[in-house]
């Protein structure tokens, strides 16, 4: 897995509350068998008109100023419905690196560590704040340091990174899961056999 | 020891490794696989070398890409095919056995793993979708994953996990007549938001609860993903275990399993983090107005104005959907029209909906401006339907008999809504395109989706006439 350890990057602000799986990669992309590929169809329906081709230029990622961008700011419950992993690997695939939201749905936010894309969660009121830098300030910018444990921008902003220790620690260490478990591979034998399990 | 819970019970009994500070390592007894998030994790486990480590743990069908129209014909759209494909090969490869496309008990991948008897009280059940949490209705610890998880639980038949808190829903009395599981869980959700479970394992109790058929409490616990929650269970009891009895894969020594299962119930005392206790009675027959399944609103009641709604950020999503299900404010919901009915999906595809179905539609015809699929949710609830003359009731009536699948439960295969149709749907997810680009989804029970599918609008099924 790719290590993450420090992102400053362009931020695009979604005012959208319960933004689902569904809408971030929609059901006729799931056919596909790789891995990689999907940020061509990241947001699928609002991203295209009815034609799928042409630009929705109401949509938030299809503004100028939101070329490049690769950290993300929403509102609540981001990331609901499926458990597809196409999900982030779609988002990742398009540039971003970073979701900042006043929370996640649990499924999505567990497949957010599985691929280096750091999900962060602040209450309210931090979240209508950076609504308000990422409207006022053009080209608005955050860095989120994970060495360090904060997010910052160049406006005086620092707010704390506050992640679960292990998961920093895999993430900076670009650490693989099935690796980690392997480590333990002795204790999954014994249990197995302690539960007749052969 | 302090009483547990039934969560508490499974957790302990399953923990291989902990460690403060780090994730659970949780050992899995069942994990189900499908076509749609396994290829990746399959090819993952390639990349690194590695083999299934449980095989016989390990179930796979294809439900999600499947047609469910004439299976003798070939599959018309190439990508589906190879990834239909794909998972033979892999199941081959890995030696894992697959309830393929032709298998007599292929089938939604929830509904078949408690039909064959694999889904049992007490176990940690996984699969790569979120409504893994139907087995819980077993009182299993049930729970959808992502495809790195899927490939980590192939390797080594466990998983890393945060233990989530708990959560106790208590329905106290009986639901009224005419108002099914599904318009309790669905009240349900209404009640907490879909955001509103985000962080636990829910535990339906109550006399409501009680009294469910194996079937509904199925329904109840697959859309607890739909609260936010990580898992929904039930306790078992009598119901639980004359469900299994008999099953392809219900254990040998059946009495010393019941033996053992007894003792999964929550203690008395046991302390949950957080208890919400209804009235059973107050459940009215429900239909979802917007877009997301918290959206839902009692079939006597008029649409939500937004205008009324004090939270901005509620509003907001309230304002946006119903300007994407094209719905005026105050308009009464059994005045909608309705062009589509879907009844089918892990949700409410089991033969004890298709026989409530039945029931509302015996003697009646489809509305002429509806057009009315039922698809079973596996090749063996169709048997069984076909076998009690339910298809024929169907067919008489004018709806579609499809063969088993997801179909337009999320449309990847070829049944979806074109832009602007409007659909009742017994179905778990009413997201802006679910069901087709620009397609409006309205869930309900499956006698509320059958009795709008004869009218042709939104009744409500309390005041049915049966024929
Ligand atoms: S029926 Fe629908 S919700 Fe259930 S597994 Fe299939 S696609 Fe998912």
């Amino acid at each position: 897995m790719r290590a993450f350890q420090k992102h400053t990057g362009l931020v695009v602000a979604m005012d959208r509350s319960n933004v689902d799986t569904d809408q971030i990669i929609p059901k006729q992309f799931l056919k596909r068998i790789e891995r990689t590929g999907f940020g061509q169809f990241l947001f699928y329906d609002w991203r295209f008109l009815d034609d799928g081709s042409t630009p929705n230029p109401d949509f938030e990622l299809n503004q100028p100023e939101a070329k490049g961008v690769s950290i993300l700011l929403a509102k609540e419950n981001f990331g609901s419905g499926s458990s597809r992993e196409h999900a982030p690997w779609a988002l990742d695939d398009y540039g971003f690196r970073v979701l900042i939201a006043r929370s996640f749905a649990d499924i999505f936010f567990n497949n957010c560590f599985k691929n280096s894309i750091l999900p962060l969660v602040y209450d309210a009121k931090t979240i209508d704040d950076l609504f308000e830098r990422a409207e006022k300030y053009p080209g608005y910018q955050l860095t989120a340091d994970l060495v360090n444990k904060v997010l910052t921008d160049e406006h005086g902003l620092e707010l704390p990174i506050e992640i679960e220790e292990f998961r920093r620690h895999c993430l900076l260490n670009g650490l693989d899961d099935i690796g980690l478990t392997l480590q333990r591979d002795a204790e999954i034998s014994a249990y197995e056999a302690a539960h007749g399990i052969s | 020891m302090a009483p547990r819970t039934m969560f508490e019970k499974i957790w302990d009994e399953h923990v291989v490794y902990s460690e403060e500070g780090k994730q659970t390592i949780l050992y899995i007894d069942l994990h189900l696989v499908h076509e749609v998030t396994s290829p990746q994790a399959f090819e993952g486990l390639r990349l690194a070398g590695r083999k299934v480590r449980r095989p016989e743990r390990t179930l796979a069908t294809v439900d999600h890409n499947v047609p469910t129209t004439d299976r003798a014909l070939p599959i018309a759209d190439p990508i589906s095919k190879k990834q239909l494909d794909t998972l033979r090969e892999n199941c081959e490869e890995f030696g894992v056995k697959l309830y393929d496309l032709h298998h007599r008990k292929q089938g939604i991948v929830h509904v078949i793993g408690p039909e064959l008897g694999r889904t049992q009280p007490g176990m940690t059940i996984v699969c790569g979708d979120s409504h893994t949490s139907t087995h819980g209705a077993f009182g299993a610890l049930a729970f959808g994953i992502g495809t790195s998880e899927v490939e980590h639980v192939m390797a080594t038949q466990t998983l890393l996990q945060n233990k989530p808190k708990t959560f106790e829903a208590r329905f106290e009395g009986s639901l009224p007549n005419g108002v099914t599981a599904k318009d309790l869980v669905l009240y349900f959700i209404g009640q907490i938001t879909t955001s509103g479970g985000t962080g636990y394992c829910i535990e339906y109790t109550g006399e409501a609860i009680r009294n469910m058929t194996m079937e509904e409490r199925m329904t109840v616990c697959n859309m607890t993903i739909e609260g936010g929650a990580r898992a929904g269970m039930i306790a078992p009891d009598q119901t639980t275990f004359d469900y299994l009895e008999g099953r392809e894969f219900a254990p040998q020594d059946f009495e010393a399993a019941v033996e053992r299962w007894k003792q999964l119930p929550s203690d008395p005392g046991a302390k949950y983090d957080r208890v919400e206790v209804y009235q059973a009675k107050d459940v009215i027959p429900q239909v979802s107005w917007g877009t997301n399944p918290g959206q839902v609103m009692p079939i006597s009641e008029k649409i939500v104005d937004p205008a009324q709604i004090e939270d901005p950020v509620i509003r907001k999503a309230a304002e946006s959907a119903l300007s994407y299900m094209d719905l005026k404010p105050g308009t009464p919901i059994c005045e909608v029209p309705v062009d589509r009915v879907f009844i089918g999906s892990c949700t409410n595809g089991r033969i004890a909906d298709l026989r409530e179905v039945a029931k509302v539609v015996q003697g009646y015809h489809v509305s002429p401006s509806v057009n009315a699929m039922i698809v079973p949710g596996s090749g063996q609830v169709k048997r069984q339907a076909e076998e009690e003359g339910l298809d024929k009731i169907f067919q008489q009536a004018g709806f579609e008999w499809r063969e088993a699948g997801c179909s337009m439960c999320l449309g990847m295969n070829p049944d979806i809504l074109t832009p602007g149709q409007r659909c009742a749907s017994t179905s778990n997810r009413n997201f802006e395109g679910r069901q087709g680009k620009g397609g409006r989804t309205h869930l309900v029970s499956p006698a509320m989706a059958a009795a709008a599918a004869v009218t042709g609008r939104f009744v409500d099924v309390r005041e049915w006439e049966y024929k």
